[in-house]
C-alpha cells in the first residue's frame, strides 16, 4: 500500500513540474496573439518610442515604439522552433548515421566516424559562426550551422550503443533466421539506442537555445524585425543607459526558458537512466 | 603517452586541419558573395562588370575549385593565408596581432574560474546534501542556464553605466579593460566547472580507501587534500583543457560586447564583411590551438598520474 500511494507525480516531482512549465511555455508561444491581446510585435508607433515599463506597456517599448512584452512572447516562438529544429535535425541525422556506422562497420563506419571526429575536435561555436555567417544572416541558416556542429555527438553516441548489442546472441539469431538489414536496424538497433539518445537530446535543448541566441546576438541569426531574444538584446545595447529595460526582459526570457528545459532534461534523465548523474 | 602515440596524434591533427580547411574553403566557394566585388567595394571603387571580371581573372577566382583550393593550401603551408579583402593586410599578421590579447583574456578568466569553482565545488561535495550544497548547486544551475552575453551586458550596465568604474569600451587591451570581459567569461564557466568539480570529488569520496583512511583515524582534512583532491585532478584537468579550448571560440561574443581587440571580435567583423581569407585563417588557427592544447593536456597526464605511465 505504501508504494502505491506514491504516484508518478510524487516520485518524479521535478520532471512533472518542469514538464508542466514547458507545456505552458509552448502554449504561450502558440497562442501568442491571445497572450499579447492582439498587439503586433513588429510594428510600433514612433511616438511611443523608448517608454519605460508602465500600465500601457508592462515591459516598456523599444526605439521603434514596439511593445517589448509582445516581442518577448512572440520571441518564444522563434527560440522554441529554432532549438527544436536543431535538435530534430542533429538527432535524426546523427542517430541514423551512427546506427548505420555501428551496424555495418567497415568503410562506411570509417568515413562517417572520421567526419564526426573532425567536427568534434573543434570548438563548435567557431565553426557555427563561420557557417552561419557565410550562408548569410537568417534564422534557418543559424539552425543549419548549429546542426552541422551538433550531429556528430549523436552519431558517436548511437554508434557506441549499437556496438554494445550487435554481437549479442539474439541479434545473431535474427540474422540467421533471415532478417533483412533494414528490419534489423529498425527492430533491434534503433530501439536500443533511442532512450539514451532522447535523454541527450532533452538535456541539450537548453544549451542549443543559448548558442542560437548568441548567433542572433552577433548578427548571424535572426534579422530585424524578427522578435528574437538574442537579437533584441543586441538592439537594446545602444540604449543601455537610457532604456535598460530593453536588456532586462529578453535576457530574463532566455534564462527562464533555458532553466525550464535544463530542469526538464535532468528530470527525464533521472527517470530513464537513474545511474547517470551530471 | 608514448612517443609513438604522440606522433599519431600529431598526424591526426594535420588530417583534421586539412579536412576543416577543405570544408571552409568549399563553403566560401559556394557562398553567394563575390570576393572580387567585396574587394573592390571595400577599396572604394564602384565595381563594374569589367573591373570585377578582370580582378577575378587576376586573382584566380575563375579557376576550377580544386585548383583554387590547392593553390590556397600550398600558400597556407608556407604560412601565407592570403590578404584580408577588407583590411588589406596579410591574414597571418592580423591574426598574430590579435592572438595575444585573446590568450591573455582566456588565461585570466581561467584563473578566476579556478579560484571560484574549485573551492566551491569541493565545499559542495564535502557538505553533500546540506543547505550549503543546495545553495551552491542552485546558483551554479542558474549560471549554466544564463547566456554569457547577457551576463556581460548586465555587468556593463552595472559597472560602466551606473557605477562608472570601468570604461564602456575596452579597446585599450590593458589590464583594466580585461577585467570585465574576463569576469563575464569566468562566471559562465565557473557555474559549469563547479558542478564538475563537485561530481569528481564526490566520486572519489565514495571510494573504499576513504572509508579505510577514516577508520584508521586519519584527519578528514588530510584525506581530502592528500588523497581525494590529488586523485580527482585527472578528470578535472581534462575538463580544464576542453574548457580552455572552447573558451577560445566562446570569447567572440564577450569580445564584441566590450569591444575587446581579440581574435573573436576580429572574426565576427570578418564574417560580417564576408572577408573569406580572414575567416578561413581564423577557423584554422582556432582549430590548431584547440587541438594543441588538448594534446598538451593528454601529455601532461604522464606527469600528474603515475598510473598513466605504467599503463603504456
Amino acid at each position: 500500500m505504501g508504494m502505491k500511494k506514491h504516484n508518478f507525480f510524487m516520485t518524479h516531482k521535478v520532471f512533472c513540474i518542469f514538464g508542466i512549465l514547458a507545456i505552458l511555455l509552448i502554449l504561450m508561444a502558440v497562442f501568442a496573439p491571445v497572450v499579447t491581446g492582439g498587439v503586433d510585435p513588429t510594428t510600433g508607433n514612433l511616438r511611443d518610442a523608448l517608454l519605460p515599463p508602465g500600465p500601457e506597456h508592462i515591459f516598456g517599448t523599444d526605439k521603434m515604439g514596439r511593445d517589448i512584452f509582445a516581442r518577448v512572447i512572440y520571441g518564444a516562438r522563434v527560440s522554441l522552433v529554432a532549438a527544436f529544429s536543431v535538435v530534430g535535425i542533429s538527432f535524426g541525422i546523427g542517430s541514423l548515421l551512427g546506427v548505420i556506422s555501428g551496424y555495418f562497420r567497415g568503410a562506411v563506419d570509417a568515413v562517417i566516424m572520421r567526419l564526426a571526429d573532425m567536427m568534434l575536435s573543434f570548438p563548435g561555436l567557431v565553426l557555427a559562426m563561420a557557417v552561419a555567417g557565410i550562408l548569410g544572416a537568417a534564422i534557418h541558416n543559424a539552425v543549419l550551422a548549429v546542426a552541422v556542429v551538433t550531429w556528430p555527438k549523436y552519431a558517436r553516441l548511437a554508434r557506441s550503443l549499437v556496438l554494445k548489442i550487435r554481437d549479442r546472441d539474439y541479434v545473431a539469431a535474427a540474422v540467421t533466421t533471415g532478417s533483412k538489414h533494414g528490419y534489423m536496424l529498425v527492430r533491434y538497433m534503433l530501439p536500443n539506442a533511442l532512450p539514451t539518445l532522447i535523454i541527450t537530446a532533452a538535456t541539450d535543448i537548453g544549451s542549443l537555445m543559448l548558442e542560437l541566441a548568441a548567433l542572433s546576438f552577433l548578427g548571424f541569426g535572426a534579422v530585424p524585425p524578427t522578435p528574437e531574444w538574442g537579437l533584441m538584446l543586441s538592439e537594446g545595447r545602444a540604449y543601455m543607459q537610457s532604456a535598460p529595460w530593453l536588456m532586462i526582459f529578453p535576457g530574463l526570457a532566455i534564462l527562464v526558458t533555458v532553466i525550464i528545459f535544463n530542469m526538464l532534461g535532468d528530470g527525464l534523465r533521472d527517470i530513464l537512466d537513474p545511474r547517470q548523474e551530471g | 603517452m608514448t612517443r609513438k602515440k604522440i606522433i599519431i596524434r600529431i598526424l591526426q591533427i594535420l588530417i583534421v586541419l586539412f579536412g576543416i580547411s577543405f570544408f571552409t574553403f568549399l563553403l566560401t566557394y559556394l557562398a553567394p558573395g563575390d570576393p572580387a566585388q567585396i574587394m573592390l567595394t571595400s577599396s572604394g571603387v564602384m565595381p563594374t562588370e569589367e573591373t570585377v571580371n578582370a580582378l577575378r581573372e587576376s586573382m584566380g577566382y575563375n579557376d576550377p575549385f580544386i585548383v583554387q583550393y590547392f593553390r590556397w593550401l600550398g600558400n597556407a603551408l608556407h604560412g601565407d593565408l592570403g590578404v584580408s579583402f577588407t583590411l588589406n593586410k596579410p591574414v597571418t599578421d592580423l591574426l598574430l596581432e590579435r592572438l595575444w590579447p585573446t590568450l591573455k583574456l582566456t588565461l585570466f578568466s581561467v584563473v578566476l574560474m579556478l579560484a571560484v569553482s574549485v573551492p566551491l565545488g569541493m565545499l559542495s561535495a564535502v557538505k553533500e546534501n546540506t543547505w550549503v550544497d543546495n545553495l551552491v548547486r542552485g546558483i551554479s544551475f542558474i549560471g549554466v542556464s544564463m547566456p554569457n552575453f547577457w551576463i556581460g551586458l548586465l555587468l556593463m550596465l552595472l559597472f560602466c553605466v551606473k557605477l562608472r568604474i570601468f570604461p564602456v569600451i575596452s579597446s585599450a587591451g590593458d589590464f583594466k579593460s580585461m577585467i570585465l570581459p574576463a569576469v563575464t567569461l569566468a562566471i559562465a564557466m565557473s557555474a559549469k566547472y563547479t558542478r564538475q568539480v563537485r561530481t569528481a570529488i564526490l566520486e572519489e569520496l565514495h571510494q573504499d580507501y576513504v572509508i579505510g583512511a577514516r577508520a584508521r583515524g586519519i584527519p578528514e582534512r588530510k584525506i581530502l587534500w592528500g588523497n581525494v583532491f590529488k586523485n580527482s585532478l585527472l578528470p578535472l584537468i581534462t575538463m580544464l583543457g576542453l574548457s580552455i579550448g572552447s573558451l577560445l571560440g566562446g570569447t567572440a561574443v564577450v569580445e564584441v560586447i566590450f569591444s575587446y581587440p581579440g581574435l573573436g571580435s576580429l572574426a565576427v567583423a570578418a564574417i560580417t564583411a564576408n572577408d573569406y581569407n580572414l575567416i578561413q585563417g581564423y577557423v584554422l588557427w582556432v582549430a590548431l590551438i584547440y587541438m594543441v592544447i588538448n594534446l598538451i593536456v593528454d601529455i601532461s597526464y604522464n606527469f600528474i598520474d603515475p598510473r598513466m605511465r605504467l599503463a603504456r
